[in-house]
């Protein structure tokens, strides 16, 4: 087994890793937000390190260029990063409106808040 | 990247995770190059490092708050979930195809098609662009309404916050008027 090959692998494992930490561990509100882009980047980069071939180029047409990347992951992953952006800024607002309602973005001080209540 | 991310693990000050969050965006687009992907580099320049930091930014503004308070939870609990599953994706790693490896199976399937063919059938040299528009044409038909459904959340989360706080100050002038 030729582990070196696979260092692509394990760059995104960390990355992912990171996000996953943040979103566990931390209790800000935005920060999760962007933890969650963390490990979403991590996924996307998963993604493009598959699509790559060896001596390959961009996969675009050109008179002379034998080897192409794989096209198919690259498709993906635009819609993916389109869609991701979406989702974040519908978590953004949500955390907006959180704010409104209880005048913090601290998911412990919400969770005493809400133990206040009857 | 990496360190990026690690930074905005530690900073407890937002705004400087928002504007490290576009620096992570911005070494991910040069992967992308590097990786021969350089539609979606182009995308992740102006989604990630561009829309996110400025989504950020406003959201920030909107809250008011600049530093994160400190925690009083312990970190050991997540950090030795993240530790497990880490190991556990590295394991499952170690019977992957490896970087660059032409003859993976990810490039037997209907991606040597899309290469050979999409000149011919679609008259585009840019092979992504004829993925993404005419053979996946329905993905990027449903990406689109995932996009409209956030956004008219976005606007009725946002929008109501609004109406409320204006119903509030008619009714603290009508008060005061009495």
């Amino acid at each position: 087994m030729d582990v070196p090959g696979l260092y692509n692998y394990w760059i995104v494992v960390v990355l992912m890793m990171i996000g996953f930490y943040v979103v566990i561990a931390q209790g800000n509100l935005v920060k999760k937000i962007f933890g969650l882009n963390i490990f979403q980047v991590g996924v996307f980069v998963f993604y493009i390190s598959m699509a790559k071939v060896k001596g390959g180029t961009a996969p675009i047409l050109d008179g002379g260029i034998e080897v192409y990347s794989n096209p198919l992951p690259h498709v993906l992953i635009l819609t993916a990063i389109v869609v991701g952006i979406a989702t974040m800024a519908l978590g953004l607002a949500l955390v907006v409106r959180i704010r409104d309602a209880y005048g913090t973005i601290e998911e412990d001080e919400i969770e005493t808040q809400e133990g206040e209540l009857p | 990247m990496a360190v990026t991310g690690l930074a905005m693990v530690r900073l407890r000050n937002l705004f400087a995770v928002v504007m490290l969050s576009g620096i992570f965006s911005l070494s991910a687009a040069t992967l992308y190059v590097v990786l021969d992907a350089v539609d979606v580099a182009f995308t992740e320049a102006a989604v990630g490092a561009g829309i996110a930091t400025v989504l950020g930014i406003a959201t920030l503004a909107v809250v008011r708050t600049e530093m994160e308070k400190v925690q009083k939870r312990s970190v050991v609990g997540p950090l030795l979930i993240v530790l497990v599953t880490g190991v556990a994706l590295i394991y499952g790693t170690l019977d992957m195809p490896h970087y660059g490896d032409p003859a993976a199976p990810i490039h037997h399937h209907v991606a040597p098609r899309y290469i050979e063919d999409s000149g011919r059938e679609v008259g585009i040299p840019n092979i992504v662009t004829s993925v993404l528009a005419s053979y996946r044409g329905y993905d990027t038909l449903g990406e689109t309404a995932v996009i409209f459904t956030a956004a008219v959340g976005v606007m009725v989360l946002l929008g109501r916050g609004r109406r409320r706080r204006r119903q509030d100050q008619r009714e603290k002038r009508r008060e005061a008027a009495e």
